[in-house]
């Protein structure tokens, strides 16, 4: 069933009698070509586009509760590819890319608004290291615009100028960034894959892998075992649980992320800002609430709410560069768990076992990232080669001192 | 969250920074044989389960004391809070 304003059209007139679920609920098969673990925006994206752009056929996704239930739904939606590094860039922008045709390729209003994000200068050494960002960004395709105090002034009058300790100085402009209503980029992929002939396969959690001589032959589920000839794992949050179950130790740690939404307000913030110095970043919702966040907790966390310290910290933050916050009530905070890496960036790779394969380690950058990853592990999937944009997010690279290494934290994935 | 220090009693853990897994206690020996091994695994490597942890925390704000705190990744629940040094001394690390 496609969507369009003339099928709205003929529904309204005849009472809204012909929608249809927009996926089937199949009972799983016995064996699958290839099995992706998490229904989640990355695996979705990854089912999605294995069936779509690689051909791919007889795939299912595997989640333990329900699709769009766990990051994908717990983010701040914001889409970006102000990267610098090499590694980084390419990847994030061809992801941007993809954001910008994603409600035609799958037919589905997922909301996407390029408001532009703003990353705000507060010391001349920010200015300079974000002159080079741009730099990174534009050489690699992507849009980048330095704007004086007085240009940020003119679109954002009413953050605290003359703060004594962090003065804005102007900022870095993306203005193709923006953001995306999260749960319906989970939906969109999902109705897209299962309209391609992919089973979604919910409520069915993985207990365990059946590995023989080094080879990866299928997963145990709480619903019995599934066979598959290759098994892709994208499950953010709980990646070092899944992978312990084949026998891996990860450079990963879960640490939770807390953000925030206000009550809802008129249209008052144009685009997304950032708060570098302090760490705090806010945006409007369509529904007109204040989205926002801070840093992580800082400890390893499964727990998917945090403590109130960190609530406290953001929203001095929030208090130091948009004063009129202290006006606003908050309506509500959540907790994601987060996959930080060792050096802040992720892997998409290969395993030692043939036939698995792994996707995760995305800190707290992997919403903007779910079509590329998506799209880049359905090319390893089908190729066994890495996708030219994430040639860099192996495994080996800690190893081989190849690190990705963004913010310049080192081993410290608390800090990234 | 509270850590109850065993020398200063009940602490906020606002005043500690924290390192990561207590493993970090056992650093390998450098010039043993398969020291590059060792090390790979004690830098980048982390069990990162759901449910207890031991884990160190250093009391910044505080005594500068080191502590290896076991807490239930789930719940946030402490459960045991030792000095890092007699961790250290009981598993032959120091004098």
């Amino acid at each position: 069933m496609r969507y369009s304003g003339f099928r709205v059209i003929k529904e309204a007139l005849t009472g809204h009698k012909g929608w249809t679920p927009a996926w089937r609920d199949p009972q799983p098969k016995p064996k699958y070509d290839i099995i992706i673990i998490g229904g989640g925006g990355h695996g979705l994206a990854t089912a999605y586009y294995l069936a779509k752009e690689f051909r791919q056929s007889n795939i299912a996704v595997i989640e333990k509760g329900w699709i769009g239930g766990g990051n994908v739904g717990r983010n701040t939606t914001i889409i970006r590819s102000n990267y610098m590094l090499d590694g980084n860039e390419p990847f994030y922008e061809f992801s941007l890319k993809l954001w910008e045709g994603l409600e035609q390729d799958f037919n589905y209003n997922a909301m996407v608004s390029q408001r532009g994000i703003l990353n705000l200068i507060h010391s001349d050494a920010q200015r300079d290291a974000y002159i080079r960002r741009g730099n990174a960004m534009m050489l690699n395709g992507a849009d980048a615009e330095l704007l004086s105090a007085e240009q940020v002034r003119r679109e954002y009058p009413f953050l605290n100028f003359n703060d004594a300790r962090f003065p804005i100085k102007g900022g870095l402009a993306q203005r193709r960034g923006g953001t995306v209503r999260h749960d319906a980029v989970a939906w969109g992929y999902a109705r897209g894959a299962d309209s391609l002939g992919v089973d979604i396969i919910q409520n069915c959690e993985v207990t365990g892998f059946r590995i023989e001589n080094g080879q990866c032959l299928g997963v145990e589920t709480s619903r019995g075992f599934i066979g598959a000839g290759k098994v892709g794992v994208a499950v953010a949050g709980n990646s070092s649980r899944v992978m312990a179950q084949a026998g891996m130790r990860l450079p990963i740690e879960s640490h939770v992320l807390q953000a925030f939404v206000s009550e809802g307000l008129k249209p008052v913030l144009p685009g997304v800002i950032t708060f570098g110095a302090g760490h705090f970043y806010c945006s409007q919702s369509d529904k007109g609430g204040l989205v926002f966040g801070g840093d992580i907790d800082g400890y390893n966390s499964y727990a998917q709410r945090g403590n109130l310290a960190v609530v406290e910290d953001v929203i001095e933050g929030g208090m130091a560069l948009f004063p009129g916050l202290g006006r606003v009530r908050l309506l509500r905070m959540w907790g994601g768990v987060m996959d930080m890496s060792m050096d802040g960036s992720p892997i998409i790779d290969r395993t030692h076992i043939d036939g698995l394969y792994f996707n995760g380690g995305w800190c707290y950058g992997g919403f903007k990232a779910t079509p590329a990853s998506g799209w880049c592990f359905a090319h390893l999937l089908t190729t066994d080669t890495p996708h030219p944009t994430a040639a860099a997010y192996r495994f080996d690279r800690f190893e081989k001192g190849r690190m990705i290494d963004e913010k310049g934290m080192g081993a410290q994935p608390n800090l990234h | 969250m509270i850590i109850n220090h065993p020398l200063l009693g009940p602490c906020d853990a606002q005043e500690f920074t924290y390192l990561g897994d207590a493993r970090l206690i056992d650093r390998p020996d450098g010039m043993a044989a398969g020291a590059e091994a060792a090390f790979f695994d004690y830098d980048y490597l982390r069990d990162n389960p759901a449910g207890l942890h031991r884990e160190l925390w250093f009391h910044e704000q505080g005594d500068r004391s080191w502590l290896v705190v076991t807490r239930n990744t789930v719940t946030h629940e402490i459960t045991n809070v030792e000095l890092a040094r007699d961790v250290a001394r009981n598993s032959g690390r120091s004098a």
